[in-house]
């Protein structure tokens, strides 16, 4: 899960994290007043959760409250990589004297956190790491004991020559260590983290997300869910169960288990037609299931076909081929479906679907199965 | 041989009294496995399907000499069940829960590494060598004694795949699902350290999918260690998404790290044959085992 800059801004606080003065704004309005009371220059910056906003146009600098909120009229509604802007952060421009990098993430090989540093803040830190990797600075923290001072600093030594600054600095790591460990993130950064001309450390920006995983345990973290109309279907989803993704194709596909689901659309494409959705139905699949999903690969006007893909394994067949019935029986559904049942009790299921009367297509495999269902939505080389 | 699970396994199921806990613990008994005990805290001395139920995992160790643990516990409380089965003398550890918060796993493994205690999982559906015990909730009837040892990050791709290896008659020696999370105990590296020295495998068929640089890792293992069993691959999610969480909590994409095409390149740059749809495994098996 995503936050937004000045949700995590506030996160940040609380953990004394120093961080600019600013406000966030909603209307070009709200944006002239917070630039009033900073009564310095301000920028302006879009409240979106993609990276590379600057870039976009998102980040403008204002001289004066009347400024502020033409350029926040400016960026308030834009779209940046598909997201509206609904929100901006006004903020007090600082002079930047020096721009680094820390960060904390999980590092999947050594199964430990990672704390990062880098003097070339400021830019994307994957950019860095492709074109420059020497100047990123790592430490593989021990969980048990957390980042120790030695090795916080160990890693700002090799931001400044200022040894105040060098302390100041790992003081500040460890906090986002901290941070990063009792807020459930799977990500915690600042970039860039400057050096003002008068001297002073600040986090100008602040990023945070959140492991989904662990977001049973932190009920505040629903009040920040900002969600896109693709990603709010997704939520539904797997609120009863299911873990839908929307995808550009044609196919519609439910399946049972990720990876199963990953490698269906991956055959669809193989065989030259374009899957319309990821879905994995889980484990345990009731008829609710079976509908909820239909109705939701449904709701995709692109959709020319659905394939139904499972391997019965503790999940039966029969059962899936019930709810199946169930879902389909006195709907008006008038798209091919294309039935893949394998695996325990697939007689029983087929023999279920067979006896339903409703029009299905059966079959045995998984090329089969793709074929039928590039042909039947219209399409593709075969 | 076959490797982690066999004859002398024997299996303390935690969270026993639960609907999957008890469910599997029958299916594995039923299977053949050696189901000892079964533990759910304070429902020490009760019985599920004749399977003895204890307070903690110590006194199942204790008096049933249980060396394997299979952890059925809910997310929220899996820790906990982990942490209490690493400190009571099991030797293996395989959890089955999925949604553990990856922060709670970091901890858990560090604790493990230290005792020197082995952790499949978590998300995982757990391990079988055909024919002589299941530690896990996988569907027996798609599995025959065999050849072939099959690791992989993914439950039901798994049974798919297998099944084709079943029927063109090859058979597995080991199959384990080594869990679809970020951090997980065992990766692939590990389980090709132990299919290496198991006689009985000829062959190893990797499953993988997006999602960090475990195949990457692997890849460069099998160049450095000049791994002397053919191996064979499979990755998912060639058509998946960039930034999205593809069902597993580590099938994702970030930061132009993860993608199949790189992991499919590793692979192959390793000699490693890589299989474009799951039913292909077979035919490429068969180049390899004739």
């Amino acid at each position: 899960m995503k936050i937004h800059e000045y949700q995590a801004r506030e996160i940040f606080k609380k953990y004394g994290i120093p961080v600019s003065n600013g406000d966030v704004a909603e209307t070009p309005e709200q944006a002239y007043d917070i630039a009033k009371k900073i009564g310095k220059r301000v920028v302006v910056k879009a409240q979106v959760l993609v990276g590379g906003r600057g870039k976009a146009g998102g980040v403008k600098l204002a001289d004066t409250p009347e400024d502020a909120k033409e350029k926040a009229s400016e960026i308030l509604g834009m779209e940046i990589k598909g997201l509206k802007v609904e929100k901006v952060f006004v903020a007090e421009a600082v002079n930047i004297a020096h721009e680094a990098y820390l960060g904390v993430v999980i590092d999947r090989r050594t199964k430990r956190p990672v704390v990062m540093v880098s003097p070339a803040g400021g830019v994307e830190i994957e950019e860095v790491a492709k074109e420059t990797p020497e100047k990123i600075f790592k430490k593989v923290v021990d969980p048990a004991y957390g980042l120790l001072p030695h090795q916080a600093r160990e890693l700002t030594f090799n931001l400044y020559d200022d040894k105040k600054k060098v302390f100041k600095a790992a003081d500040i790591l460890m906090r986002l260590y901290r941070l990063f460990m009792e807020t459930d993130a799977s990500l915690a950064e600042i970039n860039p983290f400057v050096v003002t001309d008068s001297g002073d450390l600040i986090a100008i920006d602040s990023k945070i997300n959140f492991d989904d995983n662990a977001i049973f345990r932190h009920p505040d973290y629903e009040g920040m869910k900002d969600l896109t109309p693709d990603e709010k279907v997704e939520e539904e989803a797997k609120k009863k169960g299911l873990s839908f993704i929307k995808l550009e194709g044609n196919i519609g596909c439910v399946v049972n288990g990720a990876g199963l689901a990953m490698a269906t659309m991956d055959v669809i494409k193989h065989f030259g037609g374009e899957p319309a959705n990821f879905l994995d139905v889980g484990g345990s699949s009731n008829p609710e299931k079976v509908k909820a999903a239909m109705d939701i690969i449904l709701r995709d006007k692109n959709v020319k076909s659905i394939w139904f893909n499972i391997f019965g394994g503790i999940t039966r067949c029969d059962d899936i081929a019930t709810g199946l019935v169930e879902a389909l029986k006195g709907s008006d559904v008038d798209i091919p479906i294309i039935v893949r049942l394998t695996g325990t009790n697939e007689d029983k299921g087929r023999e279920i679907l067979r006896d339903s009367g409703i029009k299905l297509h059966l079959v045995e495999t998984m090329s089969e199965g793709a074929k039928m269902a590039i042909q039947l939505a219209g399409g593709g080389e075969e | 041989m076959s490797v982690l699970v066999g004859e002398e396994t024997r299996v303390v199921v935690q969270g026993i009294t639960g609907r999957d806990g008890s469910f599997h613990a029958q299916r594995m008994k039923a299977y053949g496995t050696n189901v000892v005990a079964g533990v759910t805290p304070g429902k020490g001395g009760t019985f599920v399907d004749g399977i003895p139920v204890f307070n903690t995992v110590e006194e199942a160790v204790r008096k049933e000499g249980a060396n394997t643990s299979i952890i059925f516990v809910p997310a929220a409380f899996a820790s906990d069940a982990l942490y209490e089965a690493g400190d009571s003398g099991v030797q293996l550890i395989v959890a089955i829960t999925e949604g553990i918060p990856v922060n709670d796993m970091v901890k858990v493994v560090r604790f493990f590494d230290e005792r020197g205690v082995r952790l499949i999982g978590p998300n995982c559906p757990g391990i079988i060598s055909p024919g002589k015990a299941k530690v896990g909730i996988l569907p027996e009837k798609v599995f025959s004694p065999g050849r072939v040892g099959v690791v992989s990050r993914s439950g039901t791709l798994t049974y798919e795949i297998v099944s084709h290896i079943t029927a063109q008659g090859y058979g597995e020696s080991t199959a384990v699902g080594i869990g679809g999370d970020p951090v997980i105990g065992t990766k692939f590296i590990d389980m090709l350290e132990l299919f290496r020295d198991d006689p009985e495998t000829e062959a190893v068929v990797l499953i993988g999918e997006i999602g960090g640089t475990d195949e990457e890792d692997t890849a460069r293992y099998i160049v450095e260690t000049k791994y002397p069993k053919p191996v064979i691959g499979f990755i998912a999610g060639r058509t998946a998404p960039p930034g999205k969480r593809m069902g597993h909590a580590g099938a994702i994409i970030s930061g132009g790290t993860g993608t199949a095409e790189d992991k499919i390149k590793a692979f192959e740059s390793a000699g490693v044959r890589v299989a474009r749809i799951p039913e292909e495994v077979k035919t490429l098996l068969g180049e390899v085992l004739g």
